[in-house]
């Protein structure tokens, strides 16, 4: 039996650089509120929302992608070239043929790095960056880019006025790296495909396709059910992650819950029981929901606001359709 | 030991208050968590785990939407509660 030799990685993984773009147009609640009966109180009242960002035709999946990596790049401060692994979660790329990480890859210049889609829904960047710092303590590659990125206008129902508020476009990425010291957390993570019903796209594309259904597909949620699970369930995979990595809230800078809802990251930080001192990440407000996208966005914008610091302690958690989840603590950038 | 119908208004009344700031006298029976109480449908979500937990009771989602009133909630209370 001939000897395997085995692949050699860094101690450990740290993310080294995060970037993020939001689509060019605005897309204030009176502009929802032209197709549904609501208003813009109750759509603040009830998701924290007042705009989003909608993506136009040239700002596609692949587009957005780069732009937020490029930035990401730019902050790791190293090349595209040492880049040896491009993951990218999304559910809103509507040619699944091939995985448009190929596509960004090669636009980023990262040479022949190993590049390949997941699909996570919320939980995505978090699925990604264990992934990542898989690949790096394990010796497949020394840095990797991840990538979550969602046009989740072309999913959404602009007619069901319960989720046509809620979604919006946009990408953010960083890069991982190996690290002389722990980083990024064990990671707390799972499904409960026994829930799968609670968030899901309509219909397969295969029945708008036959026209088995008139509307083309998008995603539908029961509130309530959804509520109940992410603020409860979902506190308790929260501290589990803390636990796992030593973390006492007390020493927590800054706390960033996948962007879904304000009310819900309202009642996670009570439930969670949280200090004042953790800054919460709410760019939910400005930026809807964008699935995969939310939590490097969210990084991103409060490092670039001052808010939160290179070298905070973060507590991050995606959760969503599936349904599906990971909480992990990590070192901001 | 169960709880009497009188301790469960009172219950849900302090935790109306505490999640919606509704003062606990305005709680009683006949009263709608949505249309008097100004409880929406999340902080509903809210006032049933708490209430869950108080009086040791578990109410799936497929039941909240049944709970209209206060009284509809101490019914569903005193006949679950373990």
């Amino acid at each position: 039996m001939a000897k395997i030799k085995a692949s050699k990685g860094a101690p450990y993984a740290r993310i080294i650089g995060v970037g993020g773009y939001r689509p060019t147009r605005v897309v204030p609640n009176e502009v929802i509120l032209e197709r549904i009966d609501s208003s813009d109180e109750w759509i603040r009242s009830r998701s924290g929302i007042s705009t989003r960002h909608w993506a136009n035709d040239e700002e596609t999946v692949a587009a957005m992608s780069v732009e937020a990596s490029g930035k990401a790049i730019a902050d790791a401060g190293i090349s595209a070239g040492q880049i040896g692994a491009v993951i990218v979660s999304t559910v809103s790329h509507f040619k699944q043929t091939p995985a448009v990480a190929t596509e960004i890859a090669d636009k980023l210049g990262t040479g022949k790095a190993a590049a390949f889609d997941i699909s996570a829904g919320c939980a995505g960047f978090g699925y990604g960056l264990t992934l990542a710092k898989g690949l790096i303590v394990e010796g497949s590659a020394e840095y990797v880019l991840v990538i979550g990125v969602e046009r989740l206008s072309d999913l959404t129902d602009l007619e069901d006025r319960a989720t046509a508020f809620l979604f919006g476009d946009g990408a953010g990425a960083v890069v991982v790296g190996p690290s002389q010291e722990p980083a990024i957390g064990p990671t707390v993570w799972g499904s409960e495909g026994d829930k799968s019903e609670t968030i899901k796209q309509t219909v397969p594309w295969t029945d708008y396709r036959s026209g088995t259904v008139e509307k083309f597909p998008a995603i539908t949620q029961e509130g309530q059910a959804v509520f109940r699970w992410a603020v409860f369930e979902m506190a308790k995979v929260a501290q589990q992650a803390l636990d796992a990595a030593g973390v006492d809230p007390a020493d927590l800078d800054v706390f960033i819950p996948h962007q879904a809802n304000e009310r819900i990251i309202d009642s996670m930080v009570k439930t969670l029981k949280l200090p004042e001192s953790v800054t919460v990440a709410r760019d939910v407000r400005t930026t809807g929901n964008t699935s995969a996208a939310s939590i490097p966005l969210a990084m991103e914008r409060l490092l670039a606001t001052g808010e939160a610091r290179s070298g905070d302690t973060a507590l991050v958690i995606g959760f969503g359709a599936g349904l599906v989840y990971a909480a992990t603590v990590v070192t901001l950038p | 030991m169960a709880a009497t119908q009188e301790e469960i208004v009172a219950g849900l009344a302090e935790i109306v208050n505490e999640i919606a700031g509704i003062p606990v006298e305005d709680v009683q029976l006949d009263k709608s968590f949505t249309d008097d109480l100004d409880v929406d449908s999340l902080s509903m979500v809210e006032v049933v785990v708490a209430a869950e937990e108080r009086f040791d009771v578990k109410i799936p989602d497929e039941d909240v939407k049944n709970l209209k009133t206060v009284g509809d909630a101490t019914d569903y209370i005193l006949k679950h509660q373990a």
